[in-house]
């Protein structure tokens, strides 16, 4: 347990360093809470204007494809925490396959979430001149089912990028001394998996059955 | 097998809560495809904030954080209520029409 | 003598890659400074235009994007990182005892970001310009307007990133690096200042993006999320936007209470007067300022509840901000003030930020603000609060932390002058708005019926005066920064940490970290914060020698 983490201007010693990389991104989150936050309230309010519609457009996202990339996502949170708690405790190799295993689990989420979007272009459910549901308000809840796993796949895209640079950093065998980093991308990676999990009812599971 | 205190704390701890999440999730599903089953939206919201709960809480360590953190936690969260509960003063309260 | 901050290195690289934050700031100031004078010059052709009731010196559509740009630019390139970004960035750890923020790679990242948004901004504007006005209101933004308005969006939208980054840099800098001894109740009140303005950054900035990244989603992917023949609401996004934008005010006047409030207690000689409740006063301000911006909206057709509960909160938050006015009231009472030009600018502030703040109390009436919506009357207010306030006291602490910047002096004549003028000025050009705006005359109109010209006339020669005011530093200040008289490490005799480092401040702010035993503001020899005259200290004028 010796390895020493990078100590950075302007700071004096380690601990402090830590806890303030983890305020940073604290902070940083709450930033983002209430970015999807908003949408969520957008989704809220308009949802509350045409509740027929919405409920009439939540019955034409495919459920299994919402379900299958939950379970996915969850299962890559558990990677990314034993990869966190394995990294820190030195077991280097456990750290390398679980981050492995994260950046595959979040890749396969891209990939699902890709054959759902060509699902759904050939359903036209992408709000147009063709646009499959005439109910009013449908439009509308398509329009904020484009917008936000449009912008949490972006997110996602972000995340893989962070947790492959860790994945480097682990073939290079930096990845211990970077505890500030490991830390860092394990909250950013369970944030977008938190904002799924509160997405997934609101667009496959509310006017089921 | 015998488990060492730091396997627990490294797999254990997030394999058990990695279930709790998996059977949520097959509870929510089964509950939103069940006929006729009473206050859909409202089963899925709470069982959605019991998962958000558990990763925050046990993935994202804030049992274990410093005050600091978890205020930044608590934060956010103060201020999504504000944001909903002043936009929603105005649409809860509008005439119909 | 060793190198500064300045000297140290001089390659441009050494200023484009640098993580000092001290130069950071001098990159902002740079930054800024262009803006200003960009939106300045925008708003002087609208003063020209306004002269005649029906003059054409720019066409109709030429002057909705004019309007626009001037406010666009003031609002998120001047007036919003003005004082964090300059003064912020160069004080913050000097103030704390740091040598350095948080995140010194982070903050040059942000600097950068600033830079991208602008020039996504300014190239929307080579491209012809926006004319939706700078709140971008929907269904005019998304369904009709055929101007950049996607281009704009996105400058702002960087720009407002590059704001969180700044906020988060700041949090974690003013929780964690602080020297020791630096307890929270010895803050100076302009790192608290610039603490609450951070948290609002980072909490408020998210819902503006969203606001316009879904404007740019319907105007590019055709997603009518405000369109009002789909069933959508154009309100929501007001609700969206105001979010944010109503407490952007406070980002940009929180900072300018800090910095007077740094002024009075040096140039008075006193210490804040109720220093506990100023502290309270900014956190309430930051705090409350969420709760308050349906009153941008009461004309728009929300419910009458909700403005009801609006007004209401409306009125709560004019509680902090009266008890800081009050504060700074007593400690200007026997105090021994010097009218040193930074005291002029400060005193500038108060007044015109109190006729600000009180004409606000006005607007979050409903009955009075029915009346003046969308008049003159609203754009005197937040003029008086913003430039009234917030740019008095920017250029306040430009001249009071200028010599600690620069190591330079600047001739104490003409910078008084200055400040006179543009407190004369800035009544000259607003107050006429006031009550023509009270009288019907609505904002933004091109042409205006006769009678309202007598008032246009001085708002415009207005204009003109404070024109010189603002040009006039860039004279004066200029020549002080190349033979300027040094100025010693404390010219004002003031304290605070910033004023122990030589000026300018070598690259590693403290040589050994300072240990902070008292409280701050200790102006009187004995501590005593009322008592004989004679205990205060007496002033050092500014051309004798500081040690």
């Amino acid at each position: 347990m010796t390895r020493a983490a990078l100590l950075h201007e302007p700071f004096k010693n380690i601990p402090r360093e830590q806890e303030a990389f983890l305020l940073g991104l604290w902070s940083f989150l709450a930033s983002e809470a209430l970015f999807f936050g908003a949408l969520f309230l957008g989704y809220a309010v308009v949802r509350h204007l045409h509740i027929a519609g919405f409920d009439e457009g939540a019955r034409h996202t495919n459920a299994v494809f919402g379900t299958a990339n939950t379970a996915v996502l969850l299962t890559s949170s558990l990677t990314m925490a034993v990869a966190e708690r394995a990294a820190l405790a030195d077991r280097a190799r456990l750290a390398r396959i679980m981050l492995a295993a994260t950046l595959l689990l979040g890749l396969t989420f891209l990939v699902i979430k890709g054959f759902e979007y060509r699902e759904d272009l050939e359903e036209h459910l992408m709000p147009g001149h063709q646009f499959a549901i005439p109910l009013r308000g449908a439009v509308l809840f398509f329009s904020f089912y484009w917008v936000m796993t449009g912008v949490h796949a972006l997110h996602l895209t972000v995340g893989l990028g962070v947790v492959g640079r860790l994945f480097g950093l682990s073939l290079g065998r930096r990845l211990l001394e970077n505890r500030a980093s490991i830390q860092t991308t394990t909250l950013y990676w369970h944030l977008v998996d938190l904002i799924w999990v509160v997405l997934f009812p609101l667009f496959y599971l509310v006017a089921r059955g | 097998m015998k488990i060492s205190d730091r396997d627990r704390e490294i797999i254990l701890v997030p394999v058990l809560v990695w279930i709790g999440l998996m059977v949520a999730l097959a509870v929510t599903v089964t509950y939103a495809f069940w006929p006729h089953a009473p206050v859909k939206v409202e089963v899925a919201l709470v069982i959605a904030a019991i998962k958000a709960a558990l990763i925050a809480i046990v993935y994202m360590r804030l049992s274990r954080s410093p005050p600091l953190l978890r205020l930044a936690a608590v934060a956010a969260f103060l201020w999504l209520l504000m944001l909903f509960g002043l936009t929603f003063a105005d649409y809860l309260t509008r005439a119909p029409g | 003598m060793t190198a500064s901050y300045l000297t140290e290195e001089t390659s441009i690289g050494s200023w484009l890659l640098t993580t000092d934050h001290k130069r950071i700031a001098i990159l902002y100031a740079l930054g800024i400074t262009a803006f200003f004078f960009l939106g300045g010059a925008a708003a002087t052709v609208i003063r020209l235009q306004l002269l005649s009731p029906n003059g054409h010196l720019v066409s109709a559509g030429a002057y909705n994007r004019l309007f626009t740009l001037h406010g666009v630019v003031m609002v998120w390139f001047f007036l919003v990182p003005a004082i964090p970004t300059t003064l912020g960035n160069f004080l913050l750890p000097l103030m704390i005892g740091a040598d350095d923020v948080a995140f010194p790679k982070l903050n040059l990242f942000s600097w950068y970001l600033f830079l991208a948004g602008g020039l996504l901004t300014v190239l929307s504007l080579v491209a012809g310009g926006v004319d939706t006005g700078w709140t971008f209101y929907t269904p005019y933004s998304t369904l009709y307007s055929n101007s950049n308005v996607m281009l704009a969006a996105m400058g702002v939208f960087v720009v407002g990133f590059s704001s969180i980054v700044t906020g988060v840099n700041f949090i974690a800098t003013v929780h964690m690096l602080r020297a020791p001894g630096m307890t929270w109740f010895r803050l100076p009140l302009f790192v608290w200042s610039i603490y609450a303005t951070s948290l609002v950054m980072v909490l408020a900035t998210p819902v503006l993006a969203i606001s316009l990244l879904l404007v740019i989603a319907e105007r590019v992917l055709g997603l009518p999320i405000f369109d009002p023949r789909f069933g959508g609401d154009p309100l929501m996004f007001q609700h969206l936007f105001w979010f944010y934008s109503h407490p952007a005010v406070y980002i940009m006047v929180l900072p300018a209470m800090g910095v007077v409030s740094e002024i009075i207690a040096a140039q008075a000689r006193r210490k804040v007067f109720g220093y506990a409740f100023m502290v309270y006063a900014i956190m309430g301000i930051a705090v409350i300022g969420f709760l308050v911006w349906g009153h941008h909206m009461f004309t728009a057709g929300m419910s009458p509840y909700a403005s009801l509960v609006f007004s209401f909160l409306s009125f709560i938050v004019a509680v902090p901000s009266a008890i800081k006015v009050f504060n700074w009231t007593a400690t200007l009472y026997r105090g021994q003030i010097a009218f040193d030009a930074p005291m002029l600018y400060a005193l500038g502030f108060l007044g015109l930020f109190t006729l600000g703040g009180l004409t606000g109390l006005f607007l979050a009436s409903i009955p009075i603000d029915v009346h003046v919506t969308d008049t003159t009357f609203i754009v005197a207010h937040f003029h008086y609060i913003m430039v009234g306030g917030t740019v008095s006291a920017f250029f306040g602490g430009l001249h009071f932390w200028w010599p600690k910047i620069t190591g330079r002096l600047y001739s104490e004549f003409w910078a008084r002058t200055a400040a006179i003028i543009m407190f004369c000025g800035f009544n000259f050009t607003f107050f006429p708005m006031f009550i023509m705006g009270y009288l019907g005359m609505p904002r933004r109109y091109y042409h205006y019926p006769a009678q309202f010209q007598p008032y246009h006339v001085m708002a415009s020669c207005g204009a003109v005066v404070l024109a010189v005011a603002y040009l006039a530093p860039l004279v004066y200040l200029g020549w002080s920064l190349f033979k300027g008289p040094r100025a010693g490490a404390n010219p004002w005799d003031a304290t605070g940490l910033e004023w122990t480092t030589p000026s300018p401040p070598a690259k590693q702010n403290f040589a050994k970290t300072p240990t902070v035993t008292s409280e701050p503001y200790l102006y009187h020899e004995d501590g005593r914060t009322h008592g004989d005259p004679r205990s205060l200290k007496p002033h050092r004028r500014q051309d004798e020698p500081a040690e």
